[in-house]
């Protein structure tokens, strides 16, 4: 579903982010993509829906050529890509209601957007959507009232109501507890299932990535060194990805695994 | 100053001694500029006026008490006229700074050209007093309010420009992302993105310049653009210190009121 061939990104710097990633993705998998700080997850994630652009190489999502697109038909391809970004990214000042909406702005045009005026189903989606995040009562708060958890709710809501074929998830628990943490990863996981949706998760937590994902990627300098099962990560491979520690304490145990594997 | 070794003990110290030097060097500079123009200020001063002053300060006090009361009757009209100069001033200013101040911020300009001019108009506009302002548009409008108002206007577009401009460069830049991974178009980004983050300084700021602007337009009358300044130099001409003193009872009122409004409107946006 998503094909990223020989995709490279050279920062303005001179600083080589990606040196030429080639990844496939078929419908409905959601990955893991670990990695050290700096090792380039962000970049690859932003390459797909362009903000960021890539030096050279390919992204095709359903047989659209991502690259080489206009502004506008860049526009319409990233209706159909959703994002969830660390730090919630919502629009502080605007109400809960307002930023969920926010993913339709792709659908509306400017004037309607400007007064608030969004089509009846778009409401309607955005109240199922926030009744199923358990939001609802809080449509109408401002989202700096929020606490992280609730935060991240409303950035996948609004991510969702893109009615994306593809969520790109930038480290969606990196400014979360532990528990809120691992609530929202099954929520994401969740509504993957659900939706019979394909995403990229950019985690730094291995843990979690293990826990949450049907595969795990990882990155190291801009390449490539893992792409596999979530239980090939063993201590060689940390090793590989991260560099020498002693890994024995962040690997799930097999006996974990029974636990948790069947929802998969 | 990195530690550096003595007599093998490590020590530590902020400055290096060249560094220390320098300093010593340029507060001495500084002093010695400071006590010259000490000299020469009190050089060109008329010691006798300056001796004289008190005496001088205590004459026209008397004469200003008590304030004229009655003369209030021909003062609520200029007053009301300030306000207004102020008020529409602040309007007209607010409604060419912000989009100036959009053209100049260097993360919404369409281009560097647009962010040029809209610099200049920003430059322009602060470096010229608005009484100087209102000089000039005396001279082309004619006396009265009409120039007061422009002359504030004018004024005060650099000013709230300026500050606009820097609070849209210093916007999360996350959050507008996020609105552009949505697929918005520019102007969607502007007013989903942008604006809510900026708009509390917007008004803020119009806020804060109508506030200043009713001090500035309090003296415009002055040069003969109107409101009370105009009353204050007739007041003055015929060394009618009642009068004056009135008036100047009533600007502080009038300050007093229009600082209050604004601190509670202030509070109330942000």
């Amino acid at each position: 579903m998503l094909k990223l061939s020989e995709l490279t990104k050279r920062y303005n710097t001179g600083e080589l982010a990606l040196k030429g990633v080639t990844l496939e993705i078929p419908k409905g998998q959601v990955l893991a993509l670990i990695g050290p700080s700096g090792a380039g997850k962000s970049t690859l994630i932003r390459c797909v829906n362009r903000l960021v652009q890539p030096t050279s190489g390919s992204v095709v999502l359903k047989e659209l050529e991502l690259t080489k697109l206009s502004s506008s038909a860049l526009r319409r391809a990233r209706r159909r890509m959703g994002m969830i970004f660390q730090e919630y990214a919502l629009v502080e000042r605007l109400t809960v209601m307002e930023n969920v909406l926010s993913g339709r702005l792709g659908y509306v045009g400017f004037w309607r957007s400007y007064f608030r005026k969004f089509p009846s189903a778009d409401i309607q989606e955005a109240y199922r959507l926030l009744d199923r995040v358990g939001l609802k009562h809080m449509a109408d708060k401002r989202a700096d009232e929020l606490s992280g958890g609730q935060r991240q709710r409303v950035g996948i809501c609004r991510a969702l109501i893109q009615n994306p074929d593809l969520l790109l998830v930038d480290e969606p628990t990196a400014s979360l507890d532990p528990k809120t943490s691992r609530q929202i990863m099954r929520l994401i996981q969740e509504l993957c299932s659900e939706r019979g949706l394909t995403a990229i998760i950019n985690i730094h937590d291995v843990f979690l990535a293990q826990m949450f994902s049907q595969r795990v990627v990882g990155l190291e300098l801009g390449s490539v060194v893992y792409d596999g099962k979530p239980e090939g990560l063993t201590p060689e491979v940390l090793t590989r990805i991260y560099g020498e520690e002693d890994w024995s304490a962040t690997i799930k145990s097999t006996d974990e695994d029974d636990d948790n594997e069947e929802e998969f | 100053m990195p530690a550096i070794t003595n007599n093998g003990i490590e020590t530590w110290r902020l400055r290096t001694s060249k560094e220390q030097w320098i300093r010593w060097v340029c507060w001495l500079i500084g002093l010695a500029v400071i006590m010259y123009a000490w000299q020469m200020i009190s050089e060109k001063t008329v010691w006798f006026f300056v001796t004289d002053a008190p005496s001088q300060a205590a004459d026209i006090g008397s004469r200003m008490v008590p304030p004229k009361w009655s003369y209030m009757d021909k003062l609520w009209k200029p007053v009301w006229d300030t306000i207004n100069i102020a008020t529409i001033g602040t309007i007209i200013a607010m409604a060419i700074a912000v989009p100036v101040a959009f053209a100049t911020a260097r993360n919404t300009t369409p281009n560097i050209v647009v962010r040029t001019i809209g610099l200049f108009i920003i430059v322009s506009s602060r470096s010229v007093n608005s009484l100087i302002w209102a000089l000039i548009l005396v001279f082309i409008l004619g006396p009265g309010v009409l120039a007061g108002t422009i002359a504030i206007g004018l004024r005060s577009i650099g000013f709230c420009a300026k500050l606009i401009y820097e609070s849209i460069e210093e916007i999360d830049h996350t959050q507008v992302e996020a609105i552009e991974a949505t697929g918005a178009s520019g102007p969607q980004k502007m007013i989903f993105g942008i604006l809510p983050q900026v708009l509390p300084t917007i008004a803020g700021v119009g806020i804060y310049r109508w506030d200043i602007n009713i001090r500035e337009s309090t003296i415009l009358g002055l040069v003969g653009a109107g409101g009370i300044g105009l009353q204050l130099n007739g007041s003055l001409n015929t060394l009618a210190w009642t009068q004056v003193s009135l008036i100047l009872i009533v600007i502080l009122v009038t300050v007093f009121i229009s600082e209050w409004v604004s601190a509670k409107v202030r509070g109330a946006i942000i």
